[in-house]
């Protein structure tokens, strides 16, 4: 069973992000990028997958512009056989990667895909559910625990209510939240090896997807600063401050 | 004018009460709302989301496979509805909004607004951006419509009708897949207030050290009748379960007090009670980065000053 992996280029999340003065979006030139915390863990699993031979081959795949070649090769030192780049130059949104993602998936005839809950910059959490409903397949989202057999997988779901389990039929998408595994560190010789993996590079057009509309991006602002509060000395000094506002 | 389709998400009868907030963010575009309740037998969630002020009207829709909301399976039965004329459909930014509501929009072929915090038009909203250290504004195309999920934190509760808006039961002929099962849901059974409603919440962070210390938290949330929060290093530590998480990957609210009490405050939690109205932070850590937002803050061992607070409130 192959098994399909997206990765997204973000800024790292580290990173104390700035807003452009004229509103235009946030600085990113020289800022330092990283695969999506998120999609590590997608990694990882489809990675621990193949290492219990429930999975053959793993393709690691990213929808944007020629610097994302980088998170492909991530990708491919730990532990991807080999990439799709779908090459975009422009900025695209989740329904026009869904497309793009959900095309790759069906050249490729995998039978499973994991992405990440959410990227950590747009914080959509939008394109494994938009993949599913294109291809008509199963869905796990805010995936914990997965559990693949027999042509079908049970996955443990984590929901404002608790843990949800399903069990969804193959092929199907899943998308990882944080608690799914903690992702390996790459070793130098996984990143030398992964240097001679093949990348293939696709366009859009390639894939027969036409981007859908997009929302407009107006602008792109700093939330409004907190006021600067006090450091209060004892536990009295504090339920006075709080009685006197009436909070407690 | 336009037409705004709600999703009732509900659980074992009740209305999930980040519906009565969805509302209030339909109210500021104006025109018809209206509240669809998918379940097995939506009766009382259909009166609950009838009494709601500003609902003009609520579909209950009744059918066994809408049981226990299963994004696959309420999704065909939403894009049916919402072709029928509908200019927006809104859903919570509950993990169950969340799940549903991208599929219902790709079948749409739109993209989705995600966690909607302002509504400035018919089309034009708020959102937060990089752990919401960012905030966009984006101008949705009205065609076919408008598809998106609103930041609970970020609105109001809708108050009560003075008179319940009609309910009309419908039945859609739409196939529904069998690709999927739902197995089990292990509920956190809790007397506390909820979190994502409470108006105080107390936090517990790494410092605690311990699943057995985290009953100072507890003790002082009960005497305060605040809600119980953590930060991710405590949930991944195994001292609470994961639904008590508090930040950019776990839940987002905005009480009118917010007790940070061993959380050093990272990127990510903050992203998670930037709106909350009064934050207090306890740290032994003066440089803790959650004194950088804290409205009061106290330096000292957590262990001598929890009790201490819970026995002066």
């Amino acid at each position: 069973m192959k098994a399909l992996v997206s990765v997204k280029r973000v800024i790292d999340y580290n990173v104390r992000i700035q807003v452009k003065p004229d509103g235009s979006g946030v600085v990113t030139d020289g800022v330092k990028h990283s695969v999506n915390p998120f999609d590590e863990i997608a990694m990882e699993e489809a990675v621990r997958l193949k290492e219990k031979g429930k999975v053959t081959e793993i393709i690691a795949v990213t929808v944007g512009g020629a610097k994302c070649e980088e998170t492909l090769r991530t990708a491919l030192a730990f532990g991807a056989d080999r990439a799709v780049h779908v090459k975009v130059d422009e900025e695209i949104q989740s329904l026009t990667a869904a497309q793009a993602l959900a095309a790759v998936f069906k050249k490729e005839g995998t039978e499973i895909f994991f992405l990440g809950k959410q990227a950590i910059d747009d914080d959509a959490a939008q394109t494994g559910q938009m993949v599913a409903a294109l291809l008509d397949l199963p869905q796990a989202t805010f995936a914990s625990k997965v559990d693949i057999d027999g042509g079908k997988a049970t996955v443990t779901r984590e929901v404002d209510a608790g843990l949800e389990t399903l069990e969804i039929d193959l092929p199907a998408i899943i998308t990882t939240d944080l608690r799914l595994n903690e992702p390996r560190y790459l070793k130098l010789p996984d990143i030398m090896k992964a240097k001679k993996k093949p990348i293939e590079v696709v366009s859009l057009a390639d894939l027969g997807v036409t981007a859908a509309a997009a929302l407009k991006r107006v602008k792109v602002a700093t939330p409004p600063k907190r006021s600067k509060g006090v450091m209060v000395k004892t536990v009295d000094e504090l339920v006075t401050a709080l009685k006197g506002k009436g909070l407690i | 004018m336009s037409k705004i389709l709600i999703i009732g998400q509900q659980a074992e009868g009740k209305l999930n009460s980040g519906i009565a907030k969805v509302v209030n963010a339909a109210k500021a575009i104006g025109g018809e709302i209206h509240v669809v309740v998918f379940a097995a037998d939506g009766s009382a969630a259909a009166a609950q989301a009838a009494a709601i002020d500003g609902v003009t009207k609520v579909i209950q829709i009744d059918r066994a496979e809408n049981d226990h909301g299963l994004a696959v399976i309420v999704e065909p039965q939403i894009v049916a509805l919402a072709k029928t004329g509908y200019s927006h459909v809104f859903a919570a930014g509950t993990t169950f909004g969340k799940d549903l509501l991208p599929r219902v929009a790709a079948k749409l072929g739109v993209q989705q607004v995600s966690d909607i915090m302002a509504v400035h038009g018919a089309t034009s909203f708020d959102r937060p951006i990089y752990a919401g250290n960012a905030i966009l504004t984006v101008e949705a195309p009205a065609e076919p419509c408008v598809v998106a999920t609103i930041r609970l934190a970020s609105f109001q509760a809708a108050g009560d009708a003075a008179a319940a808006a009609p309910i009309e039961k419908q039945t859609l002929d739409v196939t529904l897949p069998t690709h999927t099962r739902f197995v089990k849901l292990e509920a956190q059974k809790s007397e506390r207030p909820e979190l994502q409603s409470a108006t105080r919440v107390v936090s517990g962070g790494r410092a605690l050290a311990s699943s057995e210390n985290f009953s100072i938290i507890y003790s002082l949330a009960d005497k305060l009748k605040a809600g119980v929060g953590a930060s991710r290093a405590a949930v991944d530590s195994g001292y609470v379960p994961n639904d008590m998480q508090v930040g950019q990957t776990g839940k987002i609210i905005a009480p009118e007090l917010y007790f940070a009490i061993g959380i050093s405050g990272a990127i990510q939690h903050l992203a998670g009670i930037k709106d909350a109205r009064t934050i207090v932070a306890i740290n032994k850590d003066p440089e803790a980065p959650i004194f950088e937002v804290a409205d009061y803050g106290l330096v000292g061992d957590l262990f001598t000053l929890v009790p201490e607070l819970e026995s002066k409130v």
